[in-house]
């Protein structure tokens, strides 16, 4: 039984490998056909419903982003990205009913906020190590929604800030019906992605996953660990808060509770879901984690069950996610350095499934 | 004025019950265990769900207390003792934990409903006159029961053999596992005191408010950490003083700023400590070898 089963293992694992160098080979081709399908799924979706669901789909993959960049890359457990999402939020909703602003000009603005928020959370509890951290950022979470429900005056409380006006383009308005929500996720998306991918790959992001390995010997390597962490929390406060944003104006009415703690789950289960460390598997995660209890409405109530089912078991069984754990290719050094030159010839060998990348 | 600390003292009795669940893990295993919050929870349904079939309230409380512990033994059994094995990293552990608590809060939320239900009062007999002051009859059985309770747990953890033992895994578990102590029992053991002691807690504070809902050990698992955090984690005493500060200062800051803001009193305390002196007002400071 087990030969047999080990045996039909293997064949999936060939299987994949294969679809993955036809892949490699046939690059271009794909990532035009994703662009086409991209720009058509407006048109081929077959209600507006499917398409919000898409639109949550970006928008919770721009978190799990930013929380990967966070969690997945430098280590760290944040169980309050809910909060940034919220600052973000009731930033720009506020500004855009209160005086009329364009949503192009709240949603830097919000953004910087959230990011502010980061840093004011960053700065004093970044010299946690990781389980006290988690609480200070859960502790964060919990203090910004009890400001939300008591300010009553600016963020009308329980009540929430309704008729947020929809983003529009030189009088344009953006909405459901006309695809342009649809194309402003995909652009806040796109841009999110490659911020993330720039930092990634930048000498911030090898410093970032240092810190992650070992942040001792990060130190003893002259890294200012604390300086990265901030940062990196920062950065991710500030991409929350976009995504915070573009929600206040998809949905144009926000309360508190919306951006509660099992918002802050539903994230880090989409970043551990996707694999930690890796980019892709943010968007797997999200599209399977939002789409999942629309897809199954029979399992509506069991539905956070299944997100705690999914956390337990991937950290049981697979703790580097779907996408984590193996490598695409091979470390690539940056230009200028020696090994530059033989790196290029080993870049193709995918066949190193021990070199865990996402490792938690 | 002298109401309100009696309500707070009350209050922070069973935040340090809860709160010595956190240390007593933290102390052995490292960890902090988020799950312990629907633990607590847990305790107070199962203490309802057993008065609901007429067992009388004191049984019902007793069977609560064994069946949570049993809970928290099958929760180390089954998701964190396979990380042990496998030597993963703590946020693993911490992760797991978390997903155990969505899972115990929403199987109890599915199965006895979200909405909040009334629990019979335990101990109610009005109020109490002693020295001149008139206590709730409540309050001061919670006040006695839990300072029992918090004695026996520091007897059977400074006295005993079994505690002796607790005290060896968490000061070095390989050495301790050397000498002949079985670590994973030690461990499920801490885990069953951890979980009967939520059970009980969850009782009083049932008994006391007289309802219970499943979200209640989000907030209350939040303050009992904060608490725990306050006083030193993995301190025993510790726990209770962090427990009373914090109880105290919530039932003054809901008599002072209003209902709104006493949630947040937990919180504030827990980020001023951590900023402050991380390791607590009683806490050793850990050193990280290399």
């Amino acid at each position: 039984m087990a030969k047999k089963l080990a045996l039909k293992n293997n064949t999936i694992v060939d299987w994949i490998s294969k679809l993955r160098n036809y892949y490699y080979a046939h690059k271009k081709v794909f990532f035009i056909a994703l662009a086409v399908l991209i720009v058509l799924t407006p048109y081929i979706s077959p209600s507006q419903y499917i398409l919000r669901i898409i639109i949550m789909v970006g928008i919770y993959t721009i978190l799990a982003l930013a929380l990967g960049l966070v969690t997945g890359y430098t280590g760290q457990v944040s169980l309050g990205h809910a909060s940034f999402y919220a600052i973000g939020a009731y930033t720009s909703a506020l500004l855009s009913t209160h005086f009329g602003l364009n949503f192009f000009i709240t949603v830097p603005i919000s953004a910087i906020v959230a990011a502010i928020g980061g840093l004011l959370l960053g700065l004093p509890t970044l010299r946690l190590s990781g389980t006290y951290l988690a609480i200070a950022t859960l502790g964060f979470c919990e203090v910004v929604r009890m400001i939300l429900l008591n300010w009553q005056s600016v963020t009308n409380g329980p009540l929430g800030v309704s008729k947020i006006p929809r983003p529009s383009i030189f009088g344009y308005e953006l909405t459901l019906a006309n695809n342009g929500l649809y194309y402003l996720m995909i652009v806040l998306l796109i841009l999110t992605t490659a911020c993330m991918i720039a930092i990634v790959r930048s000498k911030m992001g090898r410093a970032l996953k240092a810190i992650r390995e070992d942040e001792l010997a990060a130190t003893m390597m002259g890294i200012k660990t604390t300086y990265y962490k901030v940062l990196a929390f920062v950065i991710s406060a500030f991409f929350s808060g976009l995504a915070g944003a573009f929600y206040a104006h998809l949905i144009r009415y926000i309360d508190p509770n919306t951006f509660v703690f099992d918002t802050s789950i539903m994230i880090l289960s989409i970043v551990i879901l996707g694999g930690m460390g890796t980019i892709n598997g943010m968007f797997l995660g999200s599209a399977l984690l939002v789409s999942f209890p629309e897809v199954l409405r029979f399992l509506q109530e069991y539905r956070f069950v299944v997100y705690g089912i999914v956390l337990v078991m991937m950290m049981r069984f697979r703790p580097q996610g779907i996408m984590g754990g193996q490598k695409k290719s091979n470390y690539q050094f940056p230009s200028g350095t020696i090994m530059n030159r033989n790196t290029t010839q080993t870049k193709f060998s995918l066949s190193q499934e021990n070199s865990v990348e996402g490792g938690v | 004025m002298i109401e309100q600390l009696l309500n707070g003292l009350a209050l922070g009795m069973v935040y340090a019950l809860i709160a010595v669940g956190y240390s007593l893990v933290f102390g052995v295993l490292r960890l902090v265990n988020f799950s312990h919050g629907s633990v607590y929870a847990f305790g107070a349904h199962m203490a309802l769900f057993f008065v609901g079939l007429q067992f009388g309230v004191i049984p019902a409380i007793v069977f609560s207390i064994i069946l949570t512990g049993i809970l928290d033994i099958l929760i180390d059994k089954f998701s964190l003792a396979p990380l042990r094995k496998k030597k993963s990293k703590g946020i693993a552990a911490l992760i797991t934990t978390i997903g155990i608590a969505y899972i115990i809060q929403n199987l109890l939320m599915i199965f006895f409903g979200s909405q909040t239900k009334p629990f019979p009062a335990i101990f109610d007999y009005g109020y109490v006159t002693v020295l001149g002051i008139s206590i709730k009859s409540t309050q001061l059985f919670i006040l006695v029961v839990s300072l029992i309770l918090l004695a026996i747990l520091t007897y059977v953890v400074k006295f005993t053999k079994i505690g002796l033992s607790m005290r060896a895994v968490e000061q070095n578990q390989k050495a301790a596992s050397l000498m002949g102590i079985n670590v994973n029992s030690v461990i499920r053991f801490t885990f069953f005191l951890g979980g009967a002691s939520a059970a009980i807690a969850g009782s009083l504070i049932s008994g006391y408010y007289q309802v219970v809902y499943p979200n209640m050990g989000f907030l209350a698992g939040l303050k009992a950490f904060s608490a725990a955090v306050l006083g030193g984690i993995g301190v025993l005493y510790g726990s209770i003083v962090g427990g009373l500060v914090v109880g105290v200062s919530e039932s003054y800051a809901a008599a002072l700023l209003g209902g709104s803001y006493r949630d947040a009193v937990a919180f504030i305390i827990l980020i001023i400590v951590l900023l402050f002196k991380p390791t607590g007002l009683f806490g050793k400071k850990d050193i990280t070898k290399v």
